[in-house]
């Protein structure tokens, strides 16, 4: 395979993982914008065992997963007596908080950042990225799925019927918080090297668009969120210069400067936020749809479907 | 001497955070909606003044304008762009469901909004930071031997007047007495006559306008805009309005200052790398510790409109 691949595939395992991690929380009705924050302490928890002690692989990886995943439960339990805007603020300040002493702390390399010498190739991500698909959808079809789902719908119905809701919340947070850190920790050995300036507010707000995007309902929605979008400005690549190129003849103007081509991706998720917030803000897949697309059904797609909300 | 300078200099940070902060709690007390489109707006009044000043109106329709002209037009830019982001974000949105998630939906529109305006100019102009032409002599006067510069005093004396006249209409006008009364209960308002399609506009207007002044006096002091420059401010003034209180004019106000103030103080003692760690060290510990802030009330952002 080309290195071109092997970098598409990697990213994409990564990203899928980290998705799954803040689709975790947002499932519980919990908005996790403090991703980037769980993330940089699985990355320089690996780091650093790497670079400083020489532990193999397999520790460093699983530390990166359980510093995060500690953290994220010790974090939960003050963080998730806040709600609505106050939890995406709070969140959001973890992260900040995480960035601002990574970046004074001389032992994770401050500013410059950190080397890391075990490098894993696009399998190990991949294979990763495989088990925690496979592992979220099996959570979500287990009991504590339903509980997930009944904690995200109705709090307070949730906890009539005598569901522990702060519990669920939590453990979906620290189990989501793993996850994140351990798409760190994989990102840390698959790019050699980890500087906090890469995990910054826009990565937080970037994969919680993922998530929402490709719809918090089902264990669908983050892996098809985090694909569409890690792979689009790949599928762009090409079409869009061209495309720019015509525009710009047709209205006789001369490109002023030479844009980044990167920024036309964030402004396409900019406009399918916008758009999916209008006419789809439960996300583009959704139980609905999943119980349509069901074989037995689709045969039966002549007739109204009773199933639909 | 040099900790009253940087008192100074943090008084003088504090009344730009002060401002966006004023816009930030304006959206959250009236609406319930965290708008993280104000950084943006912030950034485009100083982005599109800056343009204005360089090379003057679009499809050479004119000459580079003179800076004082080329930031009105930065400003009005920003409101325009705001007026936009309402009817994306507010005016189709409404919640179906009620699940815990779907109160989110116009912060998270929201924050495609900042990807698309942030993105945009960035793709218009580059993602490098440019000078701007401000007043061009070296305004300086010393009192009791701190160095303050002139356009600096300006804009604090135009941010107080700005924040008394906003308190002044929230209480006192019909305009303000509606916007309390739609805070307070949308549907009891709408009943009571009140048409909330037309006035919501009115927080969006000032929020443009609160933030595109906030972008041309940064402008002018600091003489330099980057497609960038919100994302600091922005969330240096989102701190501040958390550490003042959510929802409270007065709360934002001394929120600003106090963020100002720690950032200049930690500059002082600890170095400009440790500020990122006590700024949101101080908003984390207030969340956890008093989630209503030094003037917050209690109810703002649970309601639902």
């Amino acid at each position: 395979m080309s290195g071109y691949w092997i970098g598409l595939i990697t990213i994409l395992s990564i990203n899928v993982i980290f998705a799954y991690g803040i689709f975790l929380a947002v499932a519980t009705g919990q908005l996790n914008l403090g991703g980037a924050g769980f993330q940089a302490l699985g990355a320089y928890a690996a780091a650093y065992l790497a670079m400083e002690m020489d532990q193999p692989l397999a520790v460093t990886i699983a530390a990166g997963m359980i510093v995060a995943g500690i953290i994220g439960f010790a974090i939960a339990f003050p963080i998730l007596r806040l709600k609505g805007v106050y939890l995406v603020l709070g969140t959001f300040a973890f992260a900040e908080v995480v960035a601002g002493l990574i970046l004074n702390s001389d032992a994770l390399g401050g500013a410059t950042g950190l080397p890391v010498p075990t490098f894993i190739d696009w399998e190990v991500p991949a294979i990763a990225a495989v088990i925690v698909a496979l592992g979220v959808f099996w959570l979500m079809a287990t009991r504590f799925g339903l509980v997930v789902r009944s904690v995200h719908d109705d709090e307070v119905v949730a906890d009539l019927m005598g569901v522990n809701v702060r519990m669920v919340r939590v453990t979906a947070f620290a189990l989501g918080a793993a996850l994140a850190g351990l798409s760190g920790a994989l990102y840390a050995h698959a790019f050699s090297f980890v500087e906090i300036q890469v995990f910054n507010a826009s990565l937080s707000i970037y994969v919680l668009l993922y998530v929402l995007l490709g719809g918090a309902q089902t264990a669908w929605g983050p892996l098809f969120g985090a694909a569409f979008f890690t792979l689009l400005p790949e599928a762009l690549r090409d079409t869009l210069p061209a495309l720019k190129e015509g525009v710009f003849g047709a209205l006789g103007l001369e490109g002023a400067s030479n844009p980044p081509d990167e920024s036309w991706r964030f402004v396409i998720l900019g406009v399918a936020t916008v758009l999916m917030m209008i006419f789809r803000p439960e996300g583009l897949i959704t139980r609905t749809l999943i119980e349509r697309l069901r074989p037995g059904n689709l045969a039966r797609a002549g007739r109204p479907a009773e199933a639909a909300e | 001497m040099l900790l009253l300078q940087q008192i100074a200099n943090g008084l003088m940070l504090g009344s730009v955070y002060v401002t966006v902060a004023v816009a930030f709690t304006l959206t959250i007390s009236i609406l319930n909606f965290l708008n993280f489109t104000i950084p943006t707006l912030f950034m485009l009044a100083g982005m599109v003044g800056w343009s204005l000043a360089a090379w003057g109106l679009p499809f050479g329709l004119s000459g580079p304008l003179p800076w004082p002209l080329a930031l009105a037009g930065g400003i009005v830019a920003a409101v325009i762009a705001s007026l936009i982001v309402e009817r994306f974000t507010f005016r189709y949105l409404k919640t179906r469901y009620g699940d815990s998630t779907e109160h989110a939906i116009p912060l998270v529109s929201s924050l495609g909004f900042l990807l698309i305006l942030e993105n945009l100019v960035r793709i218009e102009h580059g993602s490098d930071a440019q000078r701007f032409p401000g007043p061009s002599a070296d305004l300086t006067f010393t009192l009791a031997g701190i160095h303050l510069r002139v356009p600096q005093v300006i804009s604090l004396a135009v941010v107080g007047v700005l924040v008394l006249g906003l308190v002044w209409m929230m209480r006192s006008s019909r305009i303000g007495r509606m916007l309390r009364a739609i805070a307070e209960n949308p549907d009891a308002a709408g009943i009571l006559g009140i048409e909330t399609r037309r006035v919501v506009p009115v927080v969006f207007m000032l929020t443009g306008m609160l933030c595109g002044l906030a972008g041309a006096l940064f402008a002018v002091n600091y003489g330099e805009v980057s497609p960038q420059m919100g994302e600091d401010i922005g969330a240096k003034a989102i701190a501040g309005m958390v550490v003042g209180g959510l929802g409270s004019l007065w709360g934002a106000v001394a929120g600003g200052v106090i963020i100002g103030l720690i950032e200049m103080m930690t500059i002082h003692w600890a170095g400009a790398d440790t500020v990122q760690a006590t700024v949101w060290g101080a908003l984390l510990i207030t969340l956890l510790l008093r989630p209503q802030g030094l003037f917050g009330h209690h109810a703002i952002g649970k309601g639902k409109l």
